[in-house]
């Protein structure tokens, strides 16, 4: 139970090293950072959550792992590899899915083979197999037989699913979720928390997960990691021991709502205290 | 009948309506018809003149189409080029927007003096005027390609080539059609107006020879019958962007 600053562990598979960002150089001549000081290792299979109040740098953070953005000053290093670009790796969703409105369902999940090598060179050959994977994984989210619907024919809640499935088709050794679950409601969250829960212990990729919500992040993650407010820097890593598979019923353990609490407590703190000066 | 069915049939009844009027004004106050027909005598010399008003207006219509085809095919790439490049488009537009400023009518005796009398000018022309709405709405559809559907792609290493043309084309043919309604109907202004001064054949031709003949009634049917075919291909358009651009045509989502 370690409420203490980020330790070094040698197997990183997500390794940032005295990682800042600033949106551009002015900004960066000024010292105004969007996040700061950012050191963390995650450990392969590992699923941690990142909660932290509006605007404090999640989505930045996000950002920078997946390549879209890079760092001013330190290394990000995935894999053993350090990031020049966007990865191939990686599968990611957002809070809005995002789906391409005049593709089928089907369609849809499929576009990642359409664009990632190795796949997209055999697409043309092996589509019937592809399609197959596709029908899978929907199925595994329980959205077997939408194949041939619309976007808009699906409910948000089956959406999200299928852009979950999109973000795992080519297989990723990652998977980043922003705010995945956002827009839905409590009940649909909590079908899709156990659905990712399911997924990943089948699959055990990566998992980094971006959320206000505490007990989502505390049911999901093995680490918890709390940011603070604009400029962000991760202030608390907080490693939760319930033993896997969690039911949603430890949702409402005594042990499960102190650490959601104690989290809260931080982040509380993060958010009344006036803003840091550069 | 029902409601329903009173919304489907009132443009045919309100045309009937104005028909009728139309006559009854005509004759009621005898007015000649040298200066305003009446719909009867208008039909009549429609059918009197009916192979030659053929004649003109399949001559129009393949003009046209021809210059709209072309057109097409420019204002699409010309479109790809300025919506897909920041450089491209703040370096083609304002001219672009210059050149379509000019009238083109203007353009005819330039167009007859490189290309003769006939066809060439007449295409040209419907190329000429056409075009401009096209290359905008494929512009602005690409330009404004919504960040999410394009970060989607961008997180997979997606070059900005398969964004485009992924992504950005297929969400720009809801304006791409829409494009196409307004240019087909410049195409066919295009094609008349370059017919009536550089011409000896098409329906523009037939309305300056039927004025100056004093056959009110015929240049009055050489009218409508451009309308009709202006409205034809309206309605064409319009039927394959309800069958391929579904997606985009529904008011309230989820």
């Amino acid at each position: 139970m370690s409420v203490t600053a980020p330790t070094h562990t040698d197997t990183a598979f997500v390794d940032f090293h005295d990682v800042w960002l600033a949106y551009n150089d002015e900004l960066k001549a000024q010292n105004v950072f969007a996040v700061e000081d950012i050191n963390l290792q995650v450990k392969r299979g590992e699923f941690i959550a990142i909660v932290g109040p509006s605007g404090c740098g999640k989505s930045t953070f996000m950002k920078l792992t997946t390549g879209l953005k890079m760092p001013s000053l330190g290394k990000i290093t995935i894999d053993g590899q350090p990031v020049t670009g966007p990865l191939k790796i990686s599968g990611m969703a957002f809070q809005a899915p995002s789906l391409l409105p005049w593709r089928t369902t089907l369609d849809n999940v499929l576009l990642p083979l359409e664009i990632v090598e190795p796949f997209r060179s055999q697409f043309k050959d092996r589509r019937k197999e592809y399609a197959e994977r596709a029908s899978r994984l929907l199925e595994s989210v329980g959205l077997g037989g939408m194949e041939k619907k619309f976007p808009w024919e699906l409910s948000g809640g089956m959406q999200q699913r299928a852009s979950i499935c999109r973000a795992l088709i080519h297989e990723p050794k990652m998977l980043l979720l922003d705010e995945p679950f956002g827009a839905l409601d409590a009940f649909t969250r909590e079908e899709l928390w156990c659905t990712l829960r399911d997924l990943w212990e089948a699959q055990r990729f990566n998992v980094i997960l971006v959320t206000h919500d505490l007990r989502e992040s505390v049911f999901l993650a093995d680490t918890v990691y709390c940011m603070s407010r604009s400029p962000g820097r991760f202030v608390v890593q907080r490693e939760i021991p319930i033993p896997r598979t969690r039911d949603l019923e430890v949702t409402y353990t005594p042990e499960f709502t102190n650490i959601v609490h104690e989290l809260r407590g931080h982040i509380g703190g993060q958010r009344g205290s006036p803003p840091r000066r550069p | 009948m029902n409601k329903k069915q009173l919304e489907r049939w009132s443009p045919l009844m309100l045309l009937v309506v104005i028909v009728l009027i139309w006559e009854a004004i005509t004759r009621g106050f005898g007015i000649s018809e040298f200066i305003f027909p009446s719909p009867s005598r208008i039909w009549e010399q429609t059918l009197e003149h009916k192979t030659t008003i053929l004649g003109h207006a399949w001559r129009t219509y393949w003009v046209t189409m021809v210059g709209f085809g072309i057109a097409i095919v420019v204002g699409v790439l010309l479109g790809f080029l300025i919506g897909s490049s920041r450089l491209a488009y703040s370096a083609v537009y304002p001219l672009m927007t210059a050149f379509n400023a000019l009238p083109k009518a203007a353009f005819v005796p330039i167009l007859v003096v490189w290309f003769g009398i006939g066809a060439g000018p007449a295409i040209l022309t419907a190329f000429l005027i056409s075009f401009f709405p096209i290359m905008v709405n494929i512009a602005t559809g690409l330009a404004t390609l919504e960040p999410e559907l394009e970060d989607v792609l961008r997180v997979l290493g997606a070059k900005r080539w398969d964004v485009l043309t992924k992504v950005g084309l297929p969400r720009s043919m809801p304006y791409f059609f829409g494009s196409l309604k307004v240019a087909i109907t410049l195409a066919f202004v295009g094609t008349t107006v370059s017919e009536m001064t550089a011409s000896n054949e098409g329906i523009g031709y037939l309305l300056i020879s039927a004025g100056s003949s004093m056959q009110m009634g015929l240049a009055f049917s050489g009218l409508l019958v451009v309308g009709a075919m202006a409205m034809a291909m309206y309605e064409l358009f319009s039927f394959i962007e309800k069958h391929t651009t579904g997606w985009a045509h529904r008011s309230g989502q989820n």
